[in-house]
């Protein structure tokens, strides 16, 4: 039997979710928290906010944050690393903040190896704005600015950033996870705790991607969009560790 | 205090800001401010400071805002296009009331303009350096010492009223040598209970931040950060007068354009014309006191600048139609000459004379 | 008294340098100072020129366009400036480099041998220095302890060994 723990982390505030029903981002700010918990750092975490639907997560955590201009997280995040060293530093970005307007930030902070934690959210679509089309939608996808499906010809291609952000020497872990079913959210939770103590052990720049539902801008009802994730979101962007400095590693 | 030594402006800016306490520099390359970056790179790390070149002007102000955030006095400076790519992070800056030390070392533009000294970027610096209703703290030295006291106030003031503050300065300032004697090293942790480095268990959670999605919170918000703006408006003014207290044409110019005009000012009164000189060193707030008196006297304005005219508006405002302000002014890297400036005060004399 | 001196030539023959040491003299000296370098494409290869004020009083605009004394290392500088002296200023032109003459008579033109006065004393690229020291004769601006001075401040600490070096040539300069 598993053990079901009750109540909220610590580092959770009581604030309410104003997440969509169905949303995961309940589960990954539950992880993150826990994460936090269990290495006994709430008081030295700083995290960083970034622009989208997890612009609240101020709201949410009960760690120092600060809210970052859209994209500008891992700037504003390695602003406060080099500020406080001693701190344990994370931002929380969706797809569009960190694979669109934010790329630049991303990718120098990945390759700088910056010892911070990225938590990156792919839903595949934009959510805080309606549901236009995001860095990471999907081939033929329709969205509210891809309608006739998005035709890679003229929009481009998908970026799978765990992927490229393994090339780089910076980068201590990339791996990507989801949260679709009980199995890998445990997987999720240990990606992440494992992120949280490479920086902890000052091994650079760690990115745990989480493929996402966003069940309101898909149209879907919540266990539909779980099952949409599985069909077509898993195959494009497939789970695993892309890169791994490895336990001992400096 | 340490001894006389002669420095580059640009050198000055690094060294001053290091003595004021700031150990956290974020910056990207750029004609004519590139020494700042040169210097800081080079001594940062021998007091124990962080050096950083972002991968833009982008990034290095939100790691300023970051580090600006966990509490420390940190710094970036630029030339005028790294300014308008900036203007994001320092608009957030504002909006959640992150103390730091912006430096522009001011070029042509406008685009990518040129990079001899310009002043033409005043609009930006007191206007709206990026959206929403916000001001910053804007002081414009006109000698290398100056500029060398001048940033160790601005990090005070930036700390004591929790918002950036801005020393525009010029491609004609940031690389001219002139003798500076530095002021003693300020202590580099300061006393800031809202920042966010880790609550330690002790507090509740600080938050940094600059939504608003309830309009009427935000108004409130903006309306008390007004009153702090009035506060610094009341308190802050900063201007040098001189020769103004019996002067019949007053010229008003700040930076690298008031020392043309004050050899033209010295000029016309060696040819008998009372000709004065107002140089505002805070721009922002305006020396609204200053311009005020000295329209109570004056015959007449000449505001100087190395622009198509900005600050003009401003002693306007101020003169509000009592006497004629009057506007001489080069731009894309010229730089007038004290005899320009003494014709002008010369034609202006005939006609009020 | 103001001296408003512009020095141009081309990069490389330690123009900024020269100036530089002016500058530190004029401060040893207990006068106000200047030091302005051209700066921007003009530094990288090309020419450079620098303007430097030394006064008694506040210096105004740092930006020499009338110099009392023009400093021309080399042919394009010397036809650039000329006509920008003031009336009864000094010209010293190194006639190793430029072998036109100036054209005005209302301004005091001394020709020297500067390049080839260092090179045949063993002080290649020194002629800066050379020109200096005439510079420094002609208008004992400071003491000589005072100049001396300046140039130890301006000499980085990992070159102090060139500060003899150019000590003999500004005494080149001077004797000339």
């Amino acid at each position: 039997m598993t053990e079901i723990k009750g109540g909220r982390p610590h580092a959770l505030t009581d604030a309410p979710f104003h997440y969509c029903p169905g949303c995961t981002h309940g589960i990954v700010h539950r992880l993150v928290a826990e994460a936090i918990d269990e290495l006994g750092v709430e008081g030295r975490t700083v995290g960083v906010a970034s622009v989208g639907c997890s612009v609240f997560t101020y709201n949410y955590f009960n760690c120092d944050m600060v809210q970052a201009p859209h994209g500008r997280a891992p700037a504003v995040a390695t602003g406060i690393k080099r500020a406080r060293p001693e701190a344990v530093v994370f931002t929380y970005q969706g797809d569009g903040d960190l694979a669109a307007i934010g790329t630049a930030e991303t990718v120098h902070a990945a390759t700088r190896g910056e010892n911070i934690v990225a938590i990156f959210i792919d839903t595949a679509i934009y959510g805080m704005t309606g549901g236009q089309m995001a860095p990471t939608t999907l081939p033929g996808q329709v969205t509210q600015t891809t309608p006739y499906g998005r035709d890679v010809k003229t929009a481009g291609n998908p970026i799978r950033v765990c992927e490229m952000l393994s090339t780089l020497d910076g980068v201590a872990l990339a791996q990507r996870v989801t949260v679709d079913c009980v199995k890998n959210v445990k997987a999720a939770k240990k990606a992440i705790k494992k992120a949280f103590q490479y920086q902890m052990e000052g091994k650079g720049y760690c990115i745990v991607e989480v493929v996402s539902t966003c069940p309101t801008n898909w149209g879907m009802a919540p266990t539909d969009a779980l099952q949409w994730l599985r069909d077509n979101m898993l195959p494009y962007y497939p789970l695993g560790v892309y890169k791994d400095v490895g336990e001992g590693s400096q | 205090m340490g001894e006389k030594v002669l420095m580059k402006g640009n050198e000055a800016i690094a060294e001053a800001a290091i003595a004021a306490g700031c150990r956290h520099f974020f910056g990207y390359p750029i004609t004519p401010q590139t020494e700042v970056a040169a210097y800081m790179s080079k001594r940062m790390p021998k007091v124990g400071g962080v050096y950083l070149q972002g991968e833009s002007e982008v990034a290095s102000i939100n790691m300023v805002l970051g580090a600006g955030a966990a509490g420390v006095r940190a710094m970036t400076s630029t030339s005028s296009p790294g300014i308008s790519l900036m203007s994001e992070g320092i608009s957030y800056m504002a909006g959640s009331d992150v103390p730091a030390l912006i430096v522009n070392v001011q070029r042509g533009g406008p685009g990518l303009g040129g990079i001899q000294p310009s002043q033409a970027d005043y609009f930006q610096a007191t206007r709206s350096t990026g959206h929403g209703d916000f001001h910053l703290l804007v002081f414009a030295p006109s000698t290398v010492q100056e500029t060398v006291d001048m940033i160790s106030d601005a990090f005070d003031l930036a700390d004591k009223y929790r918002m950036p503050a801005m020393i525009l300065s010029d491609g004609m300032l940031g690389q001219m040598m002139e003798p500076v004697v530095l002021p003693d090293p300020k202590p580099v942790e300061q006393d800031k209970p809202w920042a966010a480095k880790g609550h330690n268990n002790e507090r509740p959670h600080n938050v940094i931040n600059s939504l608003y999605i309830q309009p009427q919170e935000l108004e409130d918000l903006v309306r008390k950060r007004f009153e702090k703006y009035r506060t610094i408006m009341q308190n802050e003014q900063r201007a040098e007068e001189y020769l103004t207290e019996d002067a019949d044409i007053i010229v008003v110019a700040y930076g690298a354009s008031s020392r043309v005009s004050r050899s033209a000012v010295d000029k016309a009164r060696a040819e008998g014309i009372k000709a004065g000189m107002i140089r505002p060193i805070s721009l922002w707030p305006f020396p609204v006191k200053a311009v005020s008196k000295a329209a109570d006297t004056a015959k007449a304005f000449l505001t100087v600048e190395m622009s198509m005219g900005q600050m003009v508006d401003d002693v306007r405002l101020v003169v509000a139609g009592r006497k004629p302000v009057e506007f001489y002014g080069r731009t894309g890297g010229m730089i007038p000459t004290p005899k320009e400036v003494y014709e002008q005060i010369v034609r202006i004399n005939g006609g009020v004379c | 008294m103001t001296l408003n001196i512009l020095l141009a030539g081309f990069g490389g023959q330690g123009i900024l340098f020269a100036g530089k040491v002016m500058a530190y003299a004029g401060m040893m000296e207990g006068k106000e100072i200047s030091w302005l370098p051209s700066y921007g494409p003009e530094m990288r290869g090309g020419t450079a020129n620098c303007s430097v004020c030394i006064s008694d009083e506040k210096i105004g605009s740092p930006l020499v366009t009338n110099p009392d004394i023009l400093i021309a290392m080399n042919l394009p500088s010397l036809e650039k400036f000329e006509n920008d002296v003031v009336p009864g200023g000094t010209i010293i032109v190194d006639s190793s480099i430029i072998h036109k003459k100036v054209e005005r008579d209302d301004v005091k033109t001394i020709y020297l041998d500067a390049s080839s006065m260092a090179e045949e004393n063993g002080l290649k690229g020194a002629a800066n220095m050379v020109i200096l020291g005439r510079m420094f004769a002609e208008t004992s601006f400071c003491s000589y302890e005072n100049l001396e001075k300046g140039l130890r401040k301006s000499v980085p600490a990992r070159k102090a060994d060139l500060v003899d070096s150019n000590l003999k040539a500004i005494g080149l300069g001077m004797k000339s």
